[in-house]
């Protein structure tokens, strides 16, 4: 029986940016990408739930984000996962890396005991790879990074494979421990048919005090009630529930800030054009030649 | 905004006690940044055997080495490394800290710019000293960070103006690499390694390296084909020109995604970055991803049948038509100048 805590991200899906998506000044018009679940997140619940299949115990999944990323915790449902958490709050806007994994990290230190944290290497919109890191220090645990494929697990200890510079080696490590996963570890399962029947219900907080407006907050503590009850609440975590550092949060905990934006312009201007025949060609050679470009 | 130290620390990646090329790069850009703010680049070795490291660092402009040499070391390992790297920089708040954006430099820099809660930025491709204004206020000698984002769409600029630490991995490939005009053989500071019962919670079993690695890096001419191509069949063409110009292959994504070529090939920006003297990309439309890869190369040739794929934006000769027609006679044309 193991307990598994997988880290997810809804991010924008930078792999089909359109021209109306870029803006005139060069920035990204984010409200325009269609809000996907990162891929190799997908990857990481997949190694949570295989460990479950084999193992038993109980996963949940975590994700700090704007409400509306409660859609991937629902997609966490129907593939397996036992529970969902949202970790939002305004407070949280502008985060860097620093940042995020401060928060996480404090997540994670209220879920209690684990033996796993999964998480995809990284996401598409920063490609940065260091919020794992990051969390798994402020843990004080050990990681594996770049994760291929899990070897054995036997009581405490976790062998596994991860890539490396032009290879691969095999680690030994002591749970618990945090593992980032890369693409093409693992294929991760569909949704379950049923469990989307099951599970589309599923609220957040936030969802449900939008369900209940106009009305009382005592209406909504009732609501609330009902979908913990039916196992359809989505845990929701703001700044204050997880009694978190403000100086640590947000752009107020973020040491690198975005100073400049610019779209990638096409630096040509002094560019010759050569006819395709031999004459041209020949042309050409002579200037690679005399350059010293060919020899 | 008190800082305490000029200095730019390299950490120098060592597989099996050889410095990874991007650790020799990053001498070479540290030099520069170093020498804009004042202040001294200094080498952070760690291993085994770090001798020949050493002298590597100072043939590449290290002013100083800051080295722990242990058996315990002799493989990278994300606790020792990490805890010792963050215990020497809460120490000694260097200016500036570099990595290769390696699977190794990946691994550690999080660690260490979490552990002293300094600001870090990923897979940098350029990076400069400058004076900045940042919401009214002016800051001096900031290190400007640069680095493509959104999937390559758009280059952001970072900054870490209110930090002592500015920390950075740097794109392997990406900055220029020669020993220093120069070279000095300066001080050594040798620090003791203390085990920690943290470092022994993961232990390496096994490590395979595969040989015959293909070195794009080191090609002087570069021929690289993409999904233009059609066909595996004329993808043949780009191994024939290759041959003729003594270059090595390289493909685009898609060409790689087609089975056109191996991964180990992919130029472009999860791929390989390269600078050779010559790169002539043929039917490679030139999407973002695949310039930032190429487009520091000393000359660039295009071929393609769009006269309007981005590629030739970035090309210095285009040439327009049918590959299968002009590499045929481009290679018929060069044999016969050489003779």
């Amino acid at each position: 029986m193991y307990h598994s805590i997988v880290l997810v991200k809804q991010v924008p899906d930078t792999a089909n940016i359109t021209g109306n998506v870029m803006q005139d000044d060069g920035t990204v018009n984010r409200s325009k990408l269609p809000a996907i679940f990162n891929p190799e997140d997908r990857v990481a619940l997949e190694m949570a739930l295989r460990i479950k299949d084999q193992f038993g115990g109980k996963i949940t999944v975590m994700t700090m984000g704007p409400p509306r990323a409660s859609d991937i915790l629902r997609e966490c449902l129907y593939m397996g996962a036992d529970e969902g958490v949202l970790i939002s709050d305004r407070k949280f806007a502008g985060a860097d890396t620093l940042a995020t994994s401060y928060v996480l990290s404090e997540a994670i230190r209220k879920e209690g005991s684990y033996d796993f944290i999964f998480a995809g290497r990284q996401a598409i919109d920063g490609d940065t790879a260091q919020v794992g890191p990051q969390t798994c220090e402020k843990l004080g645990i050990p990681q594996i990074t770049y994760l291929e494929e899990i070897q054995k697990v036997e009581g405490k200890t976790l062998t596994a494979k991860r890539k490396i510079e032009g290879g691969y080696e095999v680690v030994r490590c002591t749970l618990p421990v945090l593992v980032t996963v890369i693409k093409d570890a693992v294929e991760p399962r569909p949704f379950s048919a049923k469990r989307v029947m099951a599970f589309k219900g599923a609220k957040s907080l936030m969802e449900i005090e939008k369900m209940a407006e106009g009305n009382s907050l005592l209406y909504v503590d009732q609501l609330r009630h009902e979908f913990e009850a039916r196992q359809l609440f989505i845990r929701t975590l703001t700044m204050d529930d997880l009694k978190l550092d403000a100086d640590r949060c947000g752009v107020h905990g973020s040491p690198t800030k975005v100073y400049k934006v610019e779209s990638v312009v096409l630096a040509g201007g002094d560019r010759e054009m050569i006819e395709p025949t031999k004459t041209g060609l020949g042309k050409l050679v002579d200037k690679l030649m005399e350059d010293h470009i060919l020899g | 905004m008190s800082t305490t130290t000029r200095d730019v620390w390299v950490f120098i990646e060592q597989r099996n006690g050889k410095p990874a090329d991007v650790s020799l790069e990053l001498l070479c850009k540290g030099r520069k940044l170093a020498q804009a703010m004042g202040g001294a680049v200094k080498a952070v070795v760690m291993g085994d055997s770090v001798d020949a490291l050493i002298a590597e660092a100072f043939r590449f402009g290290a002013d100083e080495a800051i080295v722990i040499a242990d058996r315990a070391l002799a493989q990278y390992r994300t606790l020792p490394y990490g805890r010792i790297l963050s215990d020497l920089v809460r120490e000694h708040t260097p200016r500036i800290v570099l990595f290769g954006a390696t699977i190794i430099g990946r691994d550690l820099a999080p660690r260490v710019a979490s552990a002293t809660r300094s600001g870090l930025t990923a897979d940098c491709t350029d990076l400069q000293i400058s004076n900045v204004n940042y919401l009214r206020k002016e800051y001096a000698d900031l290190l400007l960070q640069i680095r493509p984002a959104f999937g390559g769409n758009i280059i952001a600029t970072i900054i870490t103006p209110d930090n002592p630490v500015q920390m950075a991995t740097v794109r392997e490939g990406v900055m220029e690499m020669h020993p220093a005009d120069h070279p000095v053989a300066g001080p050594v500071t040798r620090i003791p390694y203390v085990a920690d019962a943290v470092d022994e919670l993961l232990a390496i079993v096994e490590q395979h390296h595969e040989e015959n690695r293909v070195n794009l890096k080191a090609a002087p001419v570069i021929v690289a084909g993409g999904y233009g191509l059609g066909t595996r069949e004329n993808f043949k063409l780009i191994y024939d020109l290759a041959h003729a110009l003594g270059g090595e292959v390289a493909g685009s994504r898609a060409a790689v995604d087609a089975g056109f070529v191996g991964p180990d090939r992919q130029v472009g920006q999860t791929g390989v970055t390269v600078r050779p003297r010559l790169y002539i990309a043929v039917g490679i439309s030139g999407a973002i991803q695949h310039r930032a890869g190429m487009q520091e190369s000393n000359k660039i040739i295009a071929i393609n049948t769009d006269a309007d794929a981005p590629i030739f934006g970035v090309a210095h000769y285009g040439i327009v038509g049918d590959a299968t027609e002009i590499i045929p006679r481009f290679i018929e044309v060069y044999r016969n100048k050489l003779k």
